[in-house]
């Protein structure tokens, strides 16, 4: 295979399908800048930067190396910490920053942070630049949200992070607020940096489309360009597993030490990445990432691309997938209570090309069971354009806000005040996401809201029969009693921003933003 | 975030030699530069000897067992298994504990909590090493287990015998008071989360010896216990450490069982051993911040005023001693907190449970002690009615209410100043009656403030730990090379040893360089740890520069034949009388003179002792101080909050480096909101721990951060003469999360119109937060309840 570390071309020929790309770094280049605090991309500390060719430019994604296979970087430039600068005198000016605000301690952390502030740099344009501080801020914190940090309390870093940001209009007046230093001492700073070439010797990509990093015959990781390419890989490796941002599949190496000697990655079947918008629905390709969604469906479903930024921190999202997510059928996953409020329809492809459609409602049989045949694989979600205009709250209940698992994840859809009809979806509160049905038809067809006015009568009987509908566990997120509790309190949260809302009442402000 | 008050930043410090970064600047961490880059050097980024081998341990799956039978066979054919260790394999001491006995290398027949290592695999990868090490049969003997307090309490077992501390006569006094109350708090524990996990390597040397590399704050032990285990002679084993990606106590004993397997293996197979705990065999099998129960009766007036207070404090101290004879002490210690007690006893239990060992953590058994003067104060308060910042003041030590229950009288009374200033500069009671308006006019949204102080005494309860070494050599180009006993976990120490040597010899700091902690350049040293890493190397490498500066005065008065007041080391320059020589220049004749250009320094913390059997005496030097005000909001349907603003004044003496000392507060405060607040350590009911990754286990993020969050300094010299006047603050800005805390009960209680304060285990997380309201909604339907604080203020389902 090959790709570029830090503007150097790289080919190899025997990869371990199963490679992650922090410990090709680490122990085969040498780069050891990019630390493992974790292995299970919780921590950030193996942040690097990953371009890849875009439609006029190089993109380059933070990610989390420890959990990113090595294979999936077909044709990819990797930058680390050493990549940043051309020269080791030289500091880039996020690096410069960090020193400047006393954003490192003990230091470990600080290439992850470093790398992570470097990605939210060259993403900036102009307009955050010119931002208010409020805006600038949240864009630090969320470019930030997978690095942790134990030493500094990150003040010195969201500080070094909004210098940076602010660089592009640089007034010296505006700089007292967000450094320790005097003005005049950040002049070095000012300069602009630009990305390093890209891939200079990897254009013309090898038209061969699969078998690309080819090792023995028992073992390999393939990157299909088609479906059909898929396909026909589903039935010459039917053990095979199916990789599309390894976000969760990875752990099985990296946390359990396990073999995972084949490997078919979806991530280069444009007809899986794709997001379309339709005149009646949206789909969605399974396998494109979080933060292609958050981009595409930042007008057409705000709630839910809100609800991503709390799904899993900016090195998550820049490869986690939606059909990863709904796919590994946990229980606490966040997006299936959305999608199942939405009546979601999946296409399921099999081997041979068959296609089925199920709704996602059905998909689901039991604890980490689902309908998904052994030669199927998720292709697509479907949703109607009608019910993505409907009334909607999503509720997200953590012992931390950022990059934290449920103990209770709500989906709430209602159709207005003319039709009422409820669709209530929870995850965290059985064994797989589900739908309470019967709550669903009990308020579908009561008067809980008259004229924005709320029936606490109706709610507490709606109460009860989430009770009877739900029996959650115990674990180490939450209790069985607050689980349920949450159900309870969030379906009345729902249903006061409704009825306000929908009789253009005031709603009391949320604790958050979002979700 | 939006104002950042730092005094000193823009001034220099008065007491400064003058030349760039000495000892008052704020420069830049040392290795800053390297941090960015990615070239500062951690263990594991170490280049790879050949051979080097790899290891990981065999570990109980029972809480408490005898081992019936043991088979490695599986273990040992393992790919790339090259040796397999048990306890009878262990040449020298099995036991590794660092005070008292009860830490067994491997454990031997005996299993005493699920992770205790029982075997130790050597292989030619990590990842060999990991899966071998699952691969033994092991048939255990179930015996029964003790997994928490409360059955330690019931069975009457403790690690350490019980200590006790009595002021006057607390029973007398609680019983003749106008007002009484009891109650107990639970204070979970807390993980390090040091972003480095544990490591060591071992590596023979030519006599048989060993060099260790470890993650350890505690070189000197290290160095004693691989000696130890090895039997051989301490002057055979180095132990060194450059840097820590992190400590925070947990490398203060923790690192020398991983130090000493990889000796072990070292010596076995005369190979390079990398010993490298992943994170969540760091999170099974090494020792965290103890849980404690806090039970307590106090007496006190109607002006609020504290008449006796009787209290219990009991840790879980896992299965062995550890630490924790000096942790539950310092708990006790700190029992007190800020306040005069007037008549106390105050009762420390060492419980014994089939868990993982608790160990040192940031505040050293302090936290868990402040915990309950600060929840019964604010009872006590709401109890009468009044602001329990109104109930902190009136019970704060001062001149005439000054002796503490172990019998040190406070000195330096800087709390009531340093209070007031900050009640005023937060703008405390406008925004307690914004409050109340805010949380009039909202229905689920309530608002909580709380300021709450810290005073926390600095020095080791182990007296003969408060001395320190340095080793201070000058080259002929005039560079300088300091080496001490402490040891850089991110605090910033080699930075402020750096100032100081530079400051003494008024050169520029980076004419001064500080190299890695090693045990063959200072011996016998102590751990860097209770705050005292620059109080005691400050001065041991002080001491080094005033040795050789006495000597290069003397040669310069002899050989320009000047009085001793002529000469002046400032700004790079000797200035020599009338005339001057660069410091190069003059360090170059000094040598040509035979001038000796090397010095030892020590220290030894004056005054301090402590009579365990009176439980009486001084154990500390002085106390670091500093008060925090915390705002809160919470949403009472789900208990979720957010912290909206902290202002936080703290006293570092006369500081060597804000912007160091500064980090050091901001840092600690945060590490202490997520102790009280999302960090929730939890284990199952056969003792397993159950928060074992950073999936399930959640320190603070930057969202976490108040967007509001103002520092200053209280910038008053130390009255004891510390280096520089300056006090320690490492461990101190912990507890000003305290008021976070407490704020968030305020908010609870403001659902009662602040007549009922719920019981608020930590951390209050936010399923706490809402069982803590569903207490008040109980209340408020028994009580009396005043009108506008219905149960309809926020609606609950009960």
């Amino acid at each position: 295979m090959r790709f570029v570390v830090n503007n150097v071309p790289v080919e190899l020929v025997d990869v371990a399908a199963d490679m992650t790309l922090l410990r090709y770094l680490r122990s085969q280049q040498n780069l050891m800048g990019t630390k493992e605090g974790c292995a299970s991309g919780d921590c950030g500390a193996c942040t690097v930067l990953v371009g890849r060719q875009g439609a006029d430019a190089m993109v380059y994604e933070a990610v989390n190396a420890c959990i990113c296979p090595l294979g999936s970087l077909q044709d990819c430039h990797i930058v680390t910490v050493e990549g940043l600068t051309p020269a080791p005198g030289v500091m880039h000016p996020v690096q410069a920053a960090m020193v400047e605000c006393h954003g490192s301690q003990c230091g470990f952390c600080t290439p992850g942070f470093v790398m992570s502030l470097a990605g939210l740099q060259l993403a900036a344009g102009n307009e955050l630049a010119k931002a208010d501080e409020d805006t600038q801020r949240a864009a630090v914190i969320d470019a930030i949200s997978g690095n942790l940090c134990r030493c500094t309390g990150y003040r010195p870093i969201i500080a070094a992070g909004l210098f940076v940001l602010k660089e592009a209009s640089l007034k010296e007046a505006s700089l007292k607020k967000t450094t320790l230093k005097k003005p005049a001492q950040t002049a070095r700073f000012v300069q602009n940096w630009v990305p390093n070439a890209p891939l200079a010797g990897t254009g013309g990509a090898p038209a061969d489309t699969h078998n690309r990093n080819l090792s023995d015959g028992a073992s390999g990781y393939w990157q299909p360009h088609t479906e059909i390419e898929l396909q026909q890989l589903l039935v010459e490796y039917p053990h095979a597993r199916l990789v599309a941002g390894g976000t969760d599949l990875m752990l099985e190496v990296t946390q359990q030490y396990k073999n995972l000697p084949q490997l078919i990655d979806l991530n280069r079947i444009e007809s899986l990445s794709e997001i379309l918008i339709g005149s009646d629905e949206i789909v969605l390709g399974a396998a494109a990432n979080y933060s292609a969604l958050e981009k595409t469906l930042a007008e057409l479903a705000p709630e839910f691309v809100a609800l991503l930024k709390r799904l899993g921190s900016r090195q998550i999202r820049n490869r986690g997938t939606l059909g990863g997510n709904i796919c590994n059928a946990s229980p606490i996953a966040d997006a299936p209570p959305y999608l199942l409020v939405m009546d979601a329809e999946l296409e399921l492809v099999n081997s041979k090309g068959g296609s089925r459609r199920e709704l996602l409602a059905h998909f689901y049989r039991n604890y980490k069971q689902t309908s998904l045949a052994a030669d199927e694989y998720l292709a697509r979600i479907r949703i109607a354009r009608a019910r993505l205009a409907q009334p909607l709250k999503l509720f997200k209940i953590t012992k931390r806000y950022e990059d934290d698992i449920s103990a209770v994840m709500g989906a709430f859809c209602w159709s207005g005040a003319t039709t009422n009809e409820f669709k209530i979806a929870f995850g965290g509160m059985a064994a797989i996401p589900k739908r309470a049905s019967v709550t669903e038809q009990f308020l579908t067809g009561s008067n809980w809201c008259v004229s924005g006015d709320v029936d606490e009568g109706i709610l507490a009987q709606a109460c009860e029969l989430l009770r009877s509908e739900f029996s959650p566990l115990s674990d180490v997120r939450a209790s069985a009693a607050y689980r349920m509790a949450m159900a309870c309190n969030l379906l009345k949260k729902a249903c006061y921003e409704f009825a306000a809302e929908a009789f253009g009442k005031v709603t009391e402000a949320r604790l958050f933003h979002h979700a | 975030m939006r104002r950042i008050v730092v005094n000193a930043e823009l001034s220099p410090a008065a007491n400064t030699g003058n030349a760039p970064g000495g000892v008052g600047h704020s420069i830049a961490h040392e290795s800053a530069h390297k941090h960015v880059r990615g070239t500062a050097e951690y263990v594991d980024d170490l280049p790879l000897l050949p051979g080097t081998l790899f290891v990981a341990t065999g570990q109980s799956a029972k809480p408490h067992a005898r081992i019936r039978a043991i088979d490695l066979s599986a273990v040992k054919s393992a790919s790339g298994v090259i040796d397999v260790i048990v306890q009878s394999d262990i040449p020298g001491k099995v036991d590794v504990g660092p005070v008292y006995l009860g830490d067994p290398l491997l454990a031997g027949d005996l299993v005493e909590f699920i992770g205790q290592a029982i075997f130790a695999v050597a292989a030619t990868s990590f990842e060999a090493a990991q899966r071998a090490a699952v691969l033994a049969k092991i048939e255990y003997e179930e015996l029964p287990a003790q997994l928490t307090i409360e059955d330690s309490l019931t069975a009457q077992s403790f690690v350490l015998p019980q200590h006790q501390l009595l002021l006057g006569d607390p029973d007398a006094s609680i019983e003749t008071a106008p007002h009484q109350l009891s109650g107990e708090i639970f204070v979970r524990g807390q993980e390090h989360f040091y972003l480095e996990g544990q490591i060591s390597e071992a590596r023979l040397t030519e006599d048989g010896g060993i060099h260790v590399i470890s993650s350890t704050q505690h070189p000197t032990e290290i160095q004693k216990l691989v000696a130890e285990v090895l039997a051989i002679p301490l002057h055979l084993v180095v132990a060194e450490v450059r840097r820590m990606g992190g400590g925070f106590g947990g490398k203060e004993t923790q690192a020398a069982p991983l130090a000493c397997i990889a000796a072990l293996f070292a010596q076995r197979n005369r190979r390079p051993v990398r010993y490298r705990m992943p994170r969540r065999d760091d999170m099974i099998q090494t020792g965290k911040r103890h849980d404690f129960l806090n039970r307590w009766r106090v007496g006190f007036n109607r002006e609020g005023k504290l008449l006796g207070v009787d209290l219990q404090l009991a840790g879980k101290c896992g299965y062995s001693p550890d630490l924790s004879e000096g942790i539950v002490d310092r708990a006790m210690f700190h029992a007190d907190n800020a306040y005069f007690l007037n008549s106390a006893r105050i009762l420390g239990l060492r419980c014994k449970t089939h868990t993982v060992s608790n160990t040192a953590f940031r505040g050293f058994g302090g936290p868990k002690g402040m915990m309950a003067v600060e929840t019964f104060l604010e009872d006590i308060a709401r109890q009468l009615g009044m602001d329990p910042l109104d109930v902190r003041k009136a019970n704060l030590y001062q001149p005439g209410a000054d002796e503490t229950p172990y019998g040190q009288k406070i000195e330096q009374h800087v709390l009531p100043i340093l209070i007031e200033r900050l009640e005023k500069s937060s703008d405390y009671r406008a925004r307690r009656i914004a409050i109340t308006e805010f949380n009039n006019t909202h229905r689920h949204l309530k608002k909580g403030i709380a300021l709450t102080p810290v005073k926390f005494g600095i020095s080791f309860t182990a007296k003969h730990l408060n001395q320190a070494g340095a080793l201070l050599q000058i080259y002929t180009d005039g560079s300088l090379l300091i080496n001490h006993g402490g040891t850089e976990m991110g605090q910033g120490l080699y930075t402020k040893i750096q100032q100081i040597v530079a400051s003494a010899f008024g050169v520029s700091v980076n004419r001064v360089m500080v190299s890695s902690t090693r045990t063959d350049k200072v011996p016998n040293t102590s751990p860097t740890a209770a705050s005292s890493g620059t109080d005691l190397n400050g001065m041991a490498a002080k001491d080094a520069c005033d040795q050789i500066k006495a000597d290069l005065v003397s040669f310069a008065c002899e050989h320009f034949n000047l009085a001793p007041a002529q000469i002046i080391f400032k700004n790079d320059l000797v200035i020599l009388g009338e005339n001057q020589l660069d410091f190069p220049a003059f360090i170059k004749l000094a040598y040509i003179n035979r001038v000796a250009l090397s010095a030892t320094g020590h220290y030894r913390t004056p005054k301090i002792h402590y009579d365990r059997a009176t439980a009486k005496g001084q154990p500390f030097l002085y106390f670091a101080n500093g008060a925090a005000v915390s705002e809160v909001t919470l949403d009472c349907l789900t208990g979720e909050y957010k912290v909206d603003q902290v202002d936080i004044l703290h006293d570092v003496g006369k500081s060597l480096n804000p912007a160091i000392d500064i980090g050091q507060i901001e840092g600690g405060f945060i590490q202490g909101m997520g102790w009280l607040t999302t960090e929730e350590l939890l284990w199952d009911e056969q003792g397993r721990v159950i928060s074992n990754s950073p999936a399930n286990y959640k320190i603070p993020t930057a969202f976490d951060v108040p967007e509001i969050f103002n520092i200053e300094l209280f910038d008053e010299p130390n009255l004891e003469n510390t280096i520089h006047l300056s006090k320690a603050v490492g461990e101190p800005p912990l507890m000003l999360a305290i008021s976070v805390w407490a704020a968030l009960r305020d908010a609870c209680s403001s659902t009662t119109n602040y007549q009922f304060s719920p019981r608020l285990d930590t951390p209050a997380t936010p399923e706490r937060i809402y069982w803590a309201l569903q207490d008040c909604v109980a209340f408020n339907k028994t009580a009396a309840v005043k009108p506008g604080t219905t149960e309809e203020d926020f609606n609950v389902t009960t």
